[in-house]
C-alpha cells in the first residue's frame, strides 16, 4: 500500500503545489456558484473519511460502526446548542468529546477481538448505540433534533452566513487532514503501520499493541465526533440516519472508493458519494441504494486500490518504464 | 400459582415463547453463518438479504402463483439456494486469497443492492403472510395457551439445526467438509472437488437462511429489512458464541432468544440492546467467546 502521496511524478515539492492548488480551488469555490451547502457537507463527510482512513487505512481495523460517533456527536452539539443554549464553539467541543468517550468505552471492547470479529463488534456496539438514540428521550426519536441555530462563533462572526460557516468548516477540515498527516508521518504513525502489516511481529518487537490500537482507535472517532457536531451546525439538524448502520457502511465505501491508506482518497471518496447522492437523489428514488450496492462491489471485486490508489500505481508504473 | 415475580404465568410464557420463537431463528441463521465462515473464511454479511429474500418468495409464491406455505418451504430454499450457487461463482471465488475484510464488504454491498431492488419493488410497507390452515388455532395446555403455528416454527427450527449439525458431524459427507475446512490443499489431492463443495456449501447456508424466512413470514411483517435488522443481533449472537462450534452456534441462539424474552418481560424499554449488552459482558470475560478456541 502506498504511503507517499505526491500525485504528480517527480518531487514532494510537486505534491506540495498539487495541494496547494487544490486549496485555493476549494476556497474560490463558493464565489464561482458552487452550492455552499452541498460543498460543506462534503467536507463534513471528508473530515469523517479522513478520521475512518486513519483506522483502516493505517492501523489495518474495519470498525464497520463509524456512524455511531459521528451520529452521538451530532446529537449531543444539537441538543446542547439548540435546547440549552450553548454557544456553537462549546457546543461543538462537547460534541467532540462526546464521541472521545464513547469511542474510548467502544474500543476497550472491541480491540478484545481481531480481524473480522473486531468488525462485527464495533457494527454491534453501534446498534446498540441507535437503539439508545432511538429510544431516548433527548434525541426527539424519529423526527431527530430540528432546527439547529448556528449562532456566533466565539459571539463575534455571524455563522448563519453561508460563506462564513463555510470557512469554518474548510479551516477545520484542513487542520484535521494535516492533523491526520502529521500523525502518520510520526514515530506512532509508523508504529501503527508496522501493526497493520504484521501485528504478531510488532508485538514481539515489544509493542503494547493494545495501546496502540486503543489510541488510534479514540483519535479516529474523535475525529469522526468533530464531523458530526459540524454537520449539526451545518445542515441545522441531527436524526437518526446519523447513528445508523448504513452510514458506517458509507464511510467504509468512501475510504474504499478513494483509496485507503492514501491521504487524498478519503477525500476524493467522500466528494464523490456525496456529490453521487446529491445527484442521483431526485433522479432515481430509491435507486440509490443499489447504486451505491454496486459500486461497493465493483470496488471490491476490482478496484481495491481506489481511485488514488489506481493513479499512484499508474504513475509509478510510469516512472519505472 | 398465577403469576411469576408479579407477572401473569400467560404474558410471561408468552414472551417466553416468542424468545424462543426467536432464538430458533438466531440459531438457525448463526448456524449458516458459521457454515460458511468455516468453509470460505467469508463473514456473509448478505445472510440477512439471503432470509428475507426467503420471506418474499415465500410471498410471490402465494400471490402471483398460487402455491401455498407447504409448497414454498421447498421453493424459497432451492430458489434462493440458486441465488446462492451465482453468487459464489460470479463473486466470491474472487475473494478467498484476500483478506477476509473484503468478503464482509462485498457482501455488504450485496445486501445493500438487494435491499434496493427490492424496497423499490414492494416499498417499505409490511407484507401479510396468513398462518397455514393446519397451523392456525391454539392449542390449551391447561398452564397457557400455545399457537400452534409458533410451536411449529421452534420444532422445524431446532430440527434443521439439529440435521445439519448431524450431517456436518456424523456422516462421510460431513467429514469431508470439515477436512476441507482444515486443508483443502490435502482435500483436492484425494480427488475431492472442492471447490464444487464450496459452491455448494454457501448455495446450502444461502437456502438455510431462506428456510428461516418462510417459517419467519407468517409471524412477522415481510419488508425489505427485515434481514439487516436481524443480522446484526446475529452476528452479535455468533460474537458470543464464536464460530467454531456449531453446537455452540445453536445453543447460543437459543439461548439468547430466550433472554430477550424474558427481558420483554421485566424490563421491556431494553429487549432492544439485551443481546449487545451480552455481547460486551462476554467479551471482557471470554475474548474468543463462549464456544470458541482462542488463536
Amino acid at each position: 500500500m502506498p504511503s507517499a502521496d505526491s500525485l504528480l511524478p517527480g518531487s514532494a515539492r510537486s505534491g506540495t503545489m498539487l495541494w496547494l492548488f487544490v486549496l485555493a480551488l476549494l476556497v474560490l469555490a463558493p464565489f464561482v456558484g458552487l452550492y455552499p451547502v452541498f460543498l460543506m457537507n462534503a467536507l463534513c463527510f471528508a473530515i469523517f473519511a479522513c478520521a475512518f482512513n486513519l483506522l483502516l487505512g493505517y492501523t489495518g481495523l474495519l470498525s464497520f460502526g463509524h456512524a455511531a460517533f459521528m451520529g452521538s456527536a451530532a446529537y449531543v452539539t444539537g441538543w446542547l446548542v439548540r435546547s440549552a443554549g450553548w454557544p456553537p464553539e462549546l457546543g461543538v467541543l462537547a460534541g467532540t468529546l462526546a464521541a472521545m468517550v464513547l469511542g474510548t468505552l467502544v474500543g476497550l471492547v472491541a480491540i478484545r477481538r481481531q480481524g473480522i470479529y473486531f468488525a462485527m463488534v464495533t457494527l454491534a456496539m453501534a446498534q446498540m448505540i441507535y437503539f439508545i438514540c432511538l429510544q431516548s428521550p433527548l434525541t426527539g426519536g424519529e423526527d431527530g433534533l430540528q432546527g439547529v441555530p448556528r449562532g456566533k462563533l466565539l459571539g463575534l462572526l455571524p455563522l448563519d452566513d453561508d460563506r462564513v460557516m463555510y470557512f469554518l468548516v474548510l479551516a477545520i477540515f484542513v487542520a484535521v487532514f494535516l492533523g491526520v498527516v502529521r500523525i502518520v508521518h510520526s514515530p506512532y504513525g509508523q508504529v501503527l503501520k508496522a501493526i497493520r502489516e504484521n501485528e504478531p511481529r510488532a508485538v514481539s518487537l515489544g509493542y503494547d499493541v493494545d495501546r496502540y490500537k486503543l489510541l488510534a482507535f479514540v483519535l479516529s472517532t474523535t475525529i469522526a465526533g468533530l464531523a458530526g457536531a459540524m454537520k449539526t451546525l451545518v445542515l441545522g439538524f441531527a436524526s437518526l440516519s446519523d447513528v445508523h448502520w448504513s452510514l458506517s457502511g458509507e464511510v467504509v465505501l468512501m475510504t474504499l472508493l478513494g483509496g485507503m491508506g492514501t491521504f487524498a482518497g478519503p477525500v476524493v471518496g467522500a466528494f464523490t458519494i456525496i456529490g453521487l447522492q446529491n445527484f442521483l437523489a431526485d433522479r432515481v428514488g430509491s435507486w440509490v441504494t443499489v447504486i451505491i450496492g454496486v459500486i461497493f462491489v465493483f470496488c471490491v471485486i476490482a478496484f481495491r486500490k481506489g481511485i488514488v490508489g489506481e493513479l499512484l500505481a499508474w504513475q509509478q508504473r510510469r516512472r519505472a518504464g | 400459582m398465577n403469576e411469576v415475580f408479579g407477572i401473569p404465568i400467560q404474558a410471561f410464557l408468552g414472551q417466553l415463547l416468542l424468545g424462543l420463537v426467536n432464538g430458533s431463528f438466531y440459531a438457525m441463521l448463526s448456524l449458516g453463518l458459521a457454515v460458511i465462515f468455516g468453509l470460505l473464511g467469508i463473514v456473509n454479511f448478505a445472510h440477512g438479504a439471503l432470509y428475507m429474500i426467503g420471506a418474499y418468495v415465500a410471498w410471490l409464491c402465494l400471490e402471483k402463483f398460487g402455491l401455498n406455505y407447504w409448497a414454498a418451504l421447498v421453493v424459497a430454499p432451492v430458489v434462493v439456494g440458486f441465488v446462492g450457487v451465482v453468487v459464489e461463482k460470479a463473486f466470491l471465488k474472487h475473494l478467498y486469497k484476500l483478506d477476509p475484510l473484503y468478503g464482509l464488504l462485498l457482501t455488504f454491498g450485496l445486501a445493500l443492492i438487494a435491499e434496493g431492488v427490492f424496497r423499490d419493488q414492494f416499498g417499505v410497507s409490511g407484507q401479510q403472510y396468513p398462518v397455514p390452515e393446519l397451523l392456525q388455532g391454539a392449542t390449551n395446555l391447561g398452564f397457557m395457551v400455545l399457537p400452534n403455528y409458533r410451536a411449529w416454527v421452534v420444532v422445524a427450527c431446532l430440527t434443521v439445526c439439529l440435521g445439519t449439525w448431524f450431517v456436518i458431524e456424523k456422516t462421510s459427507l460431513g467429514s469431508t467438509l470439515r477436512a476441507s475446512t482444515e486443508n483443502p490443499t490435502l482435500v483436492q489431492a484425494f480427488g475431492i472437488n472442492v471447490p464444487m463443495m464450496v459452491t455448494l456449501t454457501y448455495a446450502g447456508g444461502a437456502a438455510l437462511a431462506a428456510l428461516a424466512g418462510v417459517l419467519a413470514a407468517p409471524v412477522i411483517q415481510i419488508t425489505p429489512l427485515m434481514g439487516s435488522n436481524l443480522i446484526i443481533v446475529v452476528f452479535a449472537v455468533v460474537v458470543i458464541g464464536g464460530m467454531g462450534s456449531i453446537l455452540g452456534s445453536i445453543i447460543t441462539g437459543v439461548v439468547l432468544g430466550l433472554l430477550e424474552g424474558l427481558t420483554k418481560v421485566f424490563y421491556p424499554e431494553a429487549s432492544n440492546i439485551v443481546v449487545f449488552v451480552i455481547m460486551v459482558i462476554v467479551l471482557m470475560v471470554r475474548p474468543a467467546g463462549l464456544f470458541g478456541k482462542e488463536k
